[in-house]
Formats: structure tokens, C-alpha cells, sequence
């Protein structure tokens, strides 16, 4: 079977000359939940852009599904990858969330009854189907993220990138989210600094830092390793230990 | 800010006019505008007519009076300035005493401020009745072209976006003891619009990202079409069209 994703020796430099990636290996079986973790500037965000073709990478190579990502994929590779940006904001930029979730399959030519039934769908699997005539100004930070990934979902992604999506919510909505992200039938990266969420969703880790992974391991082993969690800046909560079985 | 809130300029109540399609009161209001635009200043009685016109729709939108006149208080600046040219305008002068001023430049004045407050009022009375994204569509059934309404469309929701990101940095600043009153005082208020500045680029950046990732090619798809009965666009427009006569009239008349 083909990987879902899978990067060969990928660089990077942004056009000030920082480094961002320093030849990035990894590969992600289909269905996989992987988590994606590091200090700041470790390149995550970076990785994440290239998986979709928004960035384009100096040398090396992303293949999705075993297609090679280039100019004329690249357009097939976003429908088949979804990225959940950061900052919600970012990603709701129409009037109405409705209009925000139709954006991208209207984009891939749907139209009408076509069109409304896959954002009521993409709405239903988030749970958000009473936000779709609100406009995104007025939602809470717990239902900005619940759009954002229904924007993502009504393209069909077979992979879903999300760019730190617990960040700023409170525990409800991040249980919310986890359970949401669980119940989807994707292969699914999450990049995180938060530990116990990345324990919750994802069965492996990848720590990056520098712009290489340094480490790759099942997520609860590597919760074990407090020397290695402590040279690339992770931390789990206060108080927080693992349980051994 | 509460949830559910709807947009500062909208009125939220149950009347014919917010029930009314979008597109028809985009349209009557562009087709008042247009009449008062093209009415000549000397033709006073023409005003009077638009006014009572405009004083009906506040009455049937069941916009109060007390908002109305707050939303009009962004007018002031052209109120201003079109005071100021009956004392420089040429021609006949008047002699009101201790000044003189332009017959002309007072018609002038009159004109600008009476279309003014007339053409404000109208757009006034469409955004009470009409929540944003059904302004946006309107125009976009009317056929304006998608880039445009997107444009609006993004000015809107980033405009307000930036208002809270303006507001939060002045906590920021009052928080470490900022208390501006002068003028000379302006400076961290400067830098920080700087930075905003630098924000909102950013932003927009990121925006233009968001959309390229789901598929983006450089065209707003065109969303949803729907028909407005005849009738109701007739029923919106009546009030426009009865400007349009009285327009017609004026000009011709003078």
C-alpha cells in the first residue's frame, strides 16, 4: 500500500535566509493520527504549508498518496489534503460560515443542491450546523475552530494538517475537538505543544527541531523519555505523569 | 461581545423592509441615490419630496429616530466643508451684516449637504434592514462582479477584526500606564497603527493562503443565485421610482 504522505530529504529557506528546513524525512501510513511536535521555529509550520503546495521546496520531494507534488498536481494534492490554519480567523473569510464551508467545493466546481448538501454535511460532522447563517465575527473561539475545520471537510480531504487546533480553547471545546478529530476517517497530522491532547488523538510522534525530525515513536514512549522531551523544549503539564501498563 | 450579536448598523426588527429581498433594496437605494444626485440644488421642493420619501422608510423600517441621527453624525466632515464655500465661492455676494457671502456658493452648500444627508440616510436605511452578507448577496444577484463584492466582503470581516486588534492595543498601552490627552502625546498611538499595518498585511497573507489551500484560482466562485417575484421588487422600488419622477421633473424644469 502507498503512503498517504511521504517527504524525501525536503529543504527549505524563507526568502530572508532563515533555514526552515534542513532535509526532512517521513513517512505516514494511510488512516495513520500522527503528531507533530517541537519548540517554536522548529519548522512545523513550514512542513505543514509544503504538504499542500503552499510553499515550494528549494530541494527534495512531498508525495501525497504517491503522487508526486508538482505544478500540475498541485491542484489535486490541495482537494486532497486539508490544512486547518492556525488562527481561525485566517481561514473564515467570507460573510457567513455557510459561504465559508461552500467556498472550497464551489471552488472545485459544485453548484446548488450539490453544493448545499456537502456544507450541511461538512457542518453536521463538526457538530456546527446552527452556526451556518452566522457571520464569523460573532462566533466563540471553541465554534471559529469547529468552521475552520468544516471549511476543510467539505473538500473530501484524505489527510487533514491541523496547525495547533486546540490552542485558546477551553476544556470543554477542546474535548469537543478531540472527540471530533477521533471520529473522522482520515489520516490526520496535528501539530501541538500540547502533550496530553497529542496522547489523546495520536497513537505516534514525530518531534521536530532545527527543521529535522529528531525523534519518531509511539506517542507514549516518548512521553516517558523525560531527557528527551526536555533537550527539544516539551513539558508535560505539572503534576502529569504516565501511567505504566 | 456576545455571540448572535448582529452587525452595529443593524436594526434588528421585524419589518416589510427587512423582509424584503436584498437585491431590490440595494437597487432602490442606488436608484434613490441616483435621483438626488441628478436633482438640481435650486429646485428645493424636489428635496422636500425626497425627505418625506426617506422619512417614510424610517417609519415602515421602524428605524428610531435617535439611531438614524447617530449613524447621519459621519456625514459631518462633508457638512463641514460645504460650509465653507459660501465665504469663498464667487459671483453676487449676500451681505449677512458683519460677513458676506456667495448666493452661489450658498445654493452650492445647500446642494451638497442636502444630498448628503439624503444619500447617507438611504444607505443608512438599507444596512438597517439588511444584515451584511445579505447586502453582499444582493450584489452579487444584481451582477456585480464577484471580485468586487469579495473585496467588500473581506473589508468587512477584517475591518472589524482590526478594530479589536486596535482596541486590544490600546488596553495594552493604558494597561502600562498610557493615558493620552494631547496631542504630542500621539506618538505610541502612531507606531502602534504602524504595527497594525504590518498586522494586517500579514494577515492578508495568510488569508490568500487559507484560500489558495481549498482550491482558490483567482476567482470568487459564484455561490447561489435566487429569483425575486416582480412584485416585491415593484413594492421596494415604489418609493425610488417616485424620486426618479420627481427628478425627471426637476431637471427638466430648470
Amino acid at each position: 500500500m502507498t503512503a498517504a504522505i511521504e517527504v524525501r530529504d525536503l529543504r527549505f529557506a524563507y526568502p530572508d535566509g532563515r533555514e526552515a528546513l534542513r532535509g526532512v524525512d517521513l513517512a505516514v501510513g494511510q488512516g495513520e493520527r500522527v503528531a507533530l511536535l517541537g519548540p517554536n521555529g522548529a519548522g512545523k509550520t513550514t512542513l505543514a504549508l509544503h504538504l499542500n503546495g503552499l510553499l515550494e521546496p528549494a530541494s527534495g520531494e512531498v508525495l501525497i498518496g504517491g503522487l508526486a507534488l508538482s505544478e500540475e498536481t498541485v491542484t489535486d494534492i490541495r482537494r486532497r489534503v486539508g490544512l486547518v490554519f492556525q488562527d481561525p480567523n485566517d481561514q473564515l473569510f467570507m460573510p457567513t460560515v455557510a459561504e465559508d464551508v461552500a467556498f472550497g467545493p464551489a471552488n472545485l466546481g459544485l453548484r446548488g443542491e450539490e453544493l448545499d448538501a456537502v456544507v450541511a454535511d461538512a457542518l453536521e460532522r463538526v457538530g456546527a450546523s446552527e452556526l451556518a447563517r452566522r457571520p464569523p465575527h460573532h462566533l466563540s473561539g471553541g465554534e471559529k475552530r469547529l468552521a475552520a475545520l468544516a471549511t476543510t471537510l467539505a473538500m473530501e480531504p484524505e489527510i487533514l494538517v491541523l496547525d495547533e487546533p486546540g490552542s485558546g480553547l477551553d476544556p470543554a471545546g477542546r474535548r469537543m475537538l478531540v472527540e471530533t478529530l477521533a471520529g473522522l476517517d482520515v489520516t490526520l497530522i496535528v501539530i501541538t505543544h500540547d502533550l496530553p491532547f497529542a496522547l489523546e488523538l495520536c497513537p505516534r510522534s514525530v518531534v521536530m527541531d532545527g527543521g529535522r525530525v529528531v525523534a519518531d515513536m509511539p506517542t507514549r514512549e516518548l512521553l516517558a523519555r523525560p531527557d528527551l522531551l526536555a533537550e527539544h523544549r516539551l513539558e508535560l503539564p505539572y503534576g502529569f505523569t504516565l501511567a505504566h501498563d | 461581545m456576545g455571540a448572535g450579536h448582529a452587525h452595529a448598523l443593524y436594526v434588528h426588527e421585524h419589518s416589510p423592509i427587512h423582509a424584503a429581498s436584498p437585491e431590490a433594496k440595494v437597487a432602490a437605494v442606488l436608484l434613490f441615490v441616483l435621483s438626488v444626485a441628478i436633482t438640481p440644488p435650486l429646485q428645493a421642493w424636489a428635496f422636500g419630496v425626497y425627505a418625506v420619501l426617506l422619512a417614510s422608510a424610517l417609519v415602515v423600517g421602524r428605524i428610531p429616530l435617535r439611531f438614524f441621527l447617530l449613524r447621519l453624525v459621519g456625514i459631518l466632515p462633508f457638512i463641514l466643508l460645504a460650509l465653507m464655500v459660501p465665504f469663498v465661492g464667487s459671483g453676487e455676494r449676500i451681505d449677512l451684516g458683519w460677513v458676506s457671502v456667495s448666493r452661489e456658493g450658498l445654493w452650492a452648500a445647500w446642494g451638497i449637504i442636502a444630498k448628503a444627508t439624503l444619500g447617507a440616510g438611504a444607505a443608512i436605511v438599507l444596512v438597517a434592514t439588511t444584515e451584511v452578507p445579505a447586502v453582499l448577496a444582493g450584489l452579487r444577484t444584481l451582477k456585480v462582479p464577484s471580485v468586487l463584492v469579495a473585496i467588500a466582503g473581506f473589508m468587512i470581516r477584517y475591518l472589524e477584526l482590526i478594530a479589536d486588534e486596535m482596541g486590544r492595543m490600546r488596553q495594552a498601552m493604558t494597561a502600562r500606564g498610557h493615558d493620552p490627552r494631547w496631542l504630542w502625546q500621539a506618538r505610541p498611538i502612531a507606531s502602534a497603527s504602524g504595527a497594525l499595518f504590518v498586522r494586517a498585511y500579514e494577515r492578508g497573507e495568510r488569508v490568500h493562503s487559507a484560500m489558495m489551500a481549498r482550491g482558490y484560482t483567482g476567482e470568487m466562485p459564484v455561490l447561489e443565485e435566487r429569483e425575486t417575484p416582480v412584485a416585491s421588487w415593484l413594492a421596494v422600488l415604489a418609493g425610488p421610482m417616485v424620486a426618479a419622477v420627481v427628478a425627471v421633473i426637476a431637471v427638466v424644469g430648470s
